[in-house]
């Protein structure tokens, strides 16, 4: 299997990139690790006629504490293991080397990026699940500048995303968790490193008002439910938090997924939302 | 067709290519290296896996295009490396191959693995093995093999899989 002939050009800059992008006489698309778009090209899923570089943008590759509000700023070309060695600042308690630690293979890591994999979108990848359960930020730059994107709102189907064309996913604006903070993110997988069936995810921040459940993998966007703003006060505890997401309350919004009818899919995610809760509390 | 500049194996190339020559194909087909393997050539069998800039990386999903300025390492650029050719050794010992054809890119994995991960429990070496896929050995004597070159080295691997006890998702 190899790829249908498309040409190439390596971007120098965001706005150089924005620019190629912007060609619409062709089916132009950003090219960052290639292990989503690599697979898809030799498949023969994908067709684009016309790939743009972006992996080596020098902007892309950074990762720094914003210092006006302490927000990790996760270039889009920061690679997986580069999440899962340390490399960048924490500003998640271990979440996110947590989450990066187990994407595919560490093949796949060394080359697969946090951009890429957000706008690709595929609904059992880790990053579009993950991101809305930390109330991250998607930054992405079009030809009148930047603007931002809530991640809970990212995702606008299966491999669709709030991109507009000719934009360019540049960052993540990940927010810092209090020290208080618990999460908790599991995955159902037949095999390790393969793509999940079912993700849970749960953060407890009451310091920040955060109360989040996430059911992940869906048929599309990933389910995000917020706690009461009630539940989240100083008098209560992060047990009510948990209590408030009952098996009714999580079948009813897979149900409003819709990947209820299916009773095994069903029970897949709620198991691993109940799984997530456990862990957040242990 | 474009040209490229790359390091394979130490020796500085330049070349014309496709954009759409992925590595593996460029390394097989105009540098004549065969020793990378192709499988399944959509970036699920790890037969491909070679070093870029000396990490392991999937070859067939990697575009020769895209490694203007890299450093490539096929399992021919290994001569001299003493973790490589205690794993070679290791393999034949544990017969931790029979066709040879997940060998290769299996090589370049445990390699990382001893390197990176010394002294790793047997599962945590199984779950870095799951990216390559081998048909004949059932992986016991890879696992074996591997064990076997970080005990050498003087980081024994931990306890073998029958010890360690299934671990709940990990959470602060």
């Amino acid at each position: 299997m190899k790829a249908p002939a498309f040409d190439f050009t390596q971007a120098q800059s965001v706005p150089d990139a924005v620019a190629l992008l912007a060609d619409t006489a062709r089916f132009t698309k950003p090219l960052a690790g290639g292990q989503s778009l690599g697979p898809m090209l030799n498949l023969r899923v994908a067709f684009p006629e016309h790939l743009i570089g972006v992996r080596q943008i020098e902007a892309l590759r950074h990762a720094f504490i914003d210092p006006a509000n302490g927000e990790l700023v996760l270039g889009a070309a920061v690679r997986h293991a580069q999440i899962e060695d340390g490399l960048i600042p924490d500003v998640t308690r271990g979440l996110l080397a947590h989450v990066a630690a187990n994407i595919a293979y560490r093949a796949v890591r060394n080359r697969g990026t946090v951009g890429g994999s957000l706008a690709h979108a595929d609904p059992a990848a880790d990053w579009v699940n993950t991101m809305p359960l930390l109330g991250a930020r998607i930054v992405v730059a079009g030809p009148d500048g930047e603007r931002e994107i809530d991640a809970r709102t990212f995702m606008t189907g299966p491999f669709t995303t709030a991109l507009d064309e000719p934009e360019l996913l540049v960052a993540v604006r990940v927010p810092a968790l209090s020290d208080a903070a618990r999460w908790a993110y599991v995955k159902f997988c037949r095999k390790p490193g393969e793509f999940a069936e079912a993700v849970g995810g749960v953060l407890i921040d009451r310091p920040r008002a955060v109360g989040r459940l996430l059911i992940g993998a869906t048929d599309g966007a990933p389910v995000v439910l917020e706690a009461p703003t009630e539940l989240l006060a100083a008098s209560s505890t992060d047990s009510q938090v948990a209590e408030h997401w009952t098996d009714d309350r999580l079948r009813a919004a897979i149900n409003a997924a819709g990947i209820g009818h299916d009773p095994y899919v069903a029970q897949l995610h709620l198991t691993m939302a109940r799984r997530a809760i456990v862990a957040a509390l242990a | 067709m474009t040209t490229i500049r790359l390091t394979v194996n130490g020796q500085p190339i330049e070349a014309e290519v496709q954009p759409r020559t992925h590595l593996a194909d460029f390394l097989r087909e105009q540098q004549l290296l065969t020793g990378t393997n192709l499988g399944c050539e959509h970036g699920i069998c790890g037969a491909c896996t070679l070093e870029i800039d000396g990490a392991p990386a999937r070859s067939c999903i990697t575009y020769a295009i895209d490694c203007e300025g890299a450093s490539i390492r096929t399992i021919e650029g290994f001569d001299g490396d003493a973790p490589m050719a205690a794993l070679r050794a290791a393999f034949s010992t544990e017969h931790a191959l029979q066709c040879g054809y997940c060998t290769p890119g299996m090589l370049v994995t445990a390699r990382d693995i001893v390197t990176r991960l010394p002294g790793a429990p047997e599962a945590r070496i199984r779950k870095e093995l799951s990216g390559n896929l081998c048909r004949c050995t059932g992986y016991a004597g890879i696992v074996r093999a591997i064990r076997a070159v970080m005990a050498q080295s003087g980081t024994p691997s931990g306890p073998g899989l029958a010890s360690v006890r299934p671990v709940a998702p990990t959470a602060p």
